[in-house]
């Protein structure tokens, strides 16, 4: 067993354990962190895979935001466990059955000698993945490298429209009328008689 | 040495995964968003390993795009997720019932 082998079986069978402890954990901000464990395993691979710009973006982009983002909602939101967890025994066998057929059917059909395909030898060393990738998508597909930028617009768009609200409490201050004020909006001049000033006795 | 199917099998394996976490989980959206993207990661490591075991950089540049799409999906996700609390106070699912269908 080479030293490749060991680190694909370790972090495989993290993530495997992982991704069980995801989906049976009662505490939702538990399975947000199981599913940093695993994002972090799929990195390792992905680099042992050669693919080292990937498994970085994902550390950086997936674990770094998107999951920090899931974790800042759950702890936001107070979720009644005991209700969300109602049915959990009871669909756990169907559940259970329903994986591993479909485990046991994909397993089969990547038994084929197709994919049993020899890992090619390691790259060169002055074999750059950023530069490659790069080359391909600032020319061959920078087109959808533009839509995704632009879906990605659409995303921010969106979340914000969603949750933005006006609240009638909420104090906000309007540029236009603080500009557009005169004198006589701010300033009320009174005539009253000068009035003696009285010492008091001691 | 570790050979494609192994890549596949874990591929498999955690897209399982994710299937029966949506069966357990069908209650609870955030769970449910998270089995989502546990199964895009799924499918982005069969790429990597089809882009690595046939030498062709393309699956690279589709796992980039996906990472995108999930990205844009789980944020949108997300912000439906804290209107639907906002409103309801609850985010089980048998709650969306408000149209009927």
């Amino acid at each position: 067993m080479t030293f490749q082998m060991f680190l694909f079986y370790f972090f495989a069978t993290i993530q495997v354990f992982a991704g069980l402890r995801m989906i049976s954990v009662r505490n939702p901000v538990h399975a947000a962190l199981f599913l940093v464990l695993s994002f972090v395993c799929a990195a390792s691979l992905w680099i042992l895979m050669e693919a080292e710009f990937l498994g970085l973006l994902i550390v950086l982009v997936y674990v770094g935001a998107v999951l920090v983002l899931f974790l800042f909602v759950v702890m936001m939101l107070d979720i009644n466990i005991a209700q969300i967890r109602e049915g959990f025994a009871r669909y756990l066998p169907i559940a259970a059955v329903a994986a591993l057929v479909m485990v046991v059917q994909m397993i089969w059909v990547l038994n084929d000698k197709v994919f049993k395909a020899s890992a090619p030898p390691p790259a060169l060393p002055e074999y750059n993945n950023t530069e490659a990738l790069g080359e391909v998508l600032y020319t061959q597909y920078v087109l959808q490298f533009e839509i995704a930028a632009v879906i990605l617009l659409v995303a921010i768009i969106a979340a914000i429209a969603l949750t933005l609200r006006k609240r009638p409490t909420t104090k906000y201050q309007n540029p236009g009328e603080q500009i557009k004020v005169k004198r006589n909006d701010r300033v009320r001049l009174v005539q009253m008689k000068a009035e003696k000033n009285e010492v008091e006795p001691e | 040495m570790i050979s494609l199917t192994h890549y596949l099998v874990l591929g498999a394996i955690l897209f399982s995964i994710s299937i029966a976490g949506i069966f357990l989980n069908r209650k609870n959206v955030i769970v449910l968003l998270m089995c989502i993207e546990l199964m895009l990661l799924a499918v982005n490591t069969n790429f990597i390993a089809f882009s690595h075991y046939l030498h062709d950089i393309t699956g690279q540049v589709f796992v980039f795009f996906i990472l995108t799409v999930a990205a844009a999906e789980a944020a949108i996700g997300l912000a439906i997720l804290v209107v639907l609390f906002r409103n309801k106070r609850t985010i089980n699912v048998e709650a969306l019932d408000d149209l009927k269908g």
